[in-house]
């Protein structure tokens, strides 16, 4: 029988949350690093027991995480004495080294992006926010980090290498932090396409590479946004999350910081379809596992007011592909409920019938078992939940 | 020897119980000692010190003898108490909330 891993990722340490297919009886492992923020936590498509997390601190920097056994131990990568001697004799530790590139042969490396005060600032290094395993080899993955930028390691997480490409595209010096910090969040692999990748910046907006992260173009067209000096502009949109079905790779659908968006061009054009959802504002998005018409948003009522509106904590779905939203409710807390889902704690198995995922502020992770008609708590009481990441197993 | 008390969720990263324990030969400073603490744990890199620039990270400190040294020089000398073990180096986590 198929079973389900739920990665959740928290304020204060990750947790790893299984069931069979029934969806009905959860175990709770957890807290992984404990104390620590753990941005994201995500399993390899090839190897399921291969599993990359990002662990945090304000104190101690970035660590990555890496388990070979589905959870059960971790290890950061190539960071035993015996391993990975440098030359100079020191084991090298290197699985937490994000350094910018820098070097002339990349073209143009960009050092400095827009500040909050309309001067350029450095790109400094912050955090991991988002670990995207290749869809074909366990050793390749993805990071996409603060200061907005996108790292590859092609090691399992040893070292890693800066796709300087995209900061370095003409609209780097452009790019700006949003509340959050200028992070990139969103890391899409087509799977029909390895040479393409979709990638998301708050506040920089939405890019493609179609070389496999070699050069970058921003795919911001038809993108209105009020709260930059030109609305249309090609550059500066806070985009909250993108989300792709694998069997559609060129239709997009967009949470954008306002609107909900899609794109049946991959990007080259987006409309919005947010109808009548009661906000368009919100984080996450995600799509059915097997409906690629069908998606999901969490609408919160304003970009201060970081709650439900009417303090509803209602998933909104779209049958349609958008402008036609129902609000699902059945199991979820209809009074007094200001809690808030961040962009990439939403996630779907892809079982029958499709369940879907996600994590509040507040420490619950909600399931449904039936692409969303009724939801229970998995957990209710966890620190904040950053990220939700879902295995289905054989 | 030298002893090095790191603060607990470093050593937790080290799977390491208690102080960590080095023998340098030399001037032994505070560049000297988190060379050897993360030659011996290099899961520790990048958490002390910035691994491009490796300066100190904002929110650790180095306490030494009842001293904050952590705006002295990486090469200056540590005091004797440090090399012969009657002090431990201590690496500290500012208090900070969250």
């Amino acid at each position: 029988m198929s079973k389900v891993r739920v990665l959740v990722g928290t304020r204060k340490g990750a947790f790893i949350l299984t069931s069979d297919g029934a969806r009905k009886r959860w175990k709770v492992s957890g807290p992984h690093f404990a104390g620590w923020e753990i941005y994201h936590i995500k399993g390899s498509a090839v190897d399921p027991d291969r599993i990359y997390a990002s662990q945090t601190s304000g104190w101690f920097g970035q660590i990555i995480q890496r388990s070979d056994d589905g959870g059960k131990t971790w290890s950061t990568p190539g960071s035993t004495p015996g391993h990975l001697q440098g030359s100079d004799g020191m084991p090298q530790g290197e699985s937490n080294k994000f350094v910018y590139d820098t070097s002339p042969e990349t073209g143009k490396p960009i050092t400095t992006h827009q500040w909050y005060d309309g001067t350029q600032h450095p790109w400094e290094f912050k955090r991991v926010w988002h670990l995207e395993p290749s869809l074909n080899d366990p050793d390749h993955v993805y990071a996409g980090v603060e200061d907005a930028g996108i790292f590859e390691s092609k090691d399992g997480g040893k070292t890693w290498q800066e796709l300087a490409g995209l900061r370095g595209s003409d609209t780097g010096p452009k790019w700006q932090p949003g509340a959050g910090g200028m992070c990139l969040h969103t890391i899409l692999l087509n799977p029909k396409n390895p040479q393409r990748i979709f990638i998301a910046i708050s506040a920089a907006g939405a890019f493609r590479s179609d070389d496999g992260g070699k050069t970058w173009k921003p795919i911001n067209r038809g993108l209105h946004s009020q709260y930059i000096p030109d609305p249309n502009a090609e550059v500066g949109h806070c985009v909250h999350r993108i989300a792709m079905h694998s069997s559609r790779p060129d239709t997009l659908f967009m949470q954008k910081h306002w609107d909900v968006m899609r794109s049946d061009d991959a990007g080259e054009s987006w409309k919005e379809i947010s109808g009548n959802l009661p906000s368009d504002f919100g984080f996450p998005i995600d799509v059915h596992a097997h409906e690629p018409e069908t998606i999901y948003v969490v609408p919160i009522k304003s970009d201060s007011e970081h709650y439900p509106p009417s303090g509803r904590l209602r998933v909104y779905r779209s049958p349609t592909g958008g402008n036609e939203w129902e609000a699902l409710t059945k199991g979820l807390p209809q009074r007094n409920c200001y809690v808030n889902v961040l962009r990439d704690a939403m996630s779907v198995d892809s079982l029958e019938p499709c369940g879907v995922y996600f994590g509040t502020t507040g420490g619950q992770v909600y399931a449904s078992a039936d692409a969303g008609d009724r939801w229970k708590p998995i957990v209710r009481d966890l620190p904040a939940v950053l990220s939700v990441e879902v295995q289905t197993l054989p | 020897m030298i002893r090095v008390i790191l603060p607990p969720h470093l050593r937790t990263l080290a799977h390491l119980d208690g102080d960590v324990e080095l023998e340098l030969n030399g001037t032994v400073t505070q560049r000297s000692v988190l060379d050897a603490v993360e030659a011996k744990y290099p899961m520790l890199r990048g958490t002390i010190r910035d691994h491009a620039t490796q300066a100190r990270r904002p929110m650790v400190r180095f306490f030494v003898c009842g001293e904050d040294l952590s705006h002295e020089a990486p090469d200056a000398p540590l005091p004797d108490k440090i090399l012969n073990g009657a002090e431990p180096f201590l690496i500290i986590g500012a208090i900070a909330g969250g």
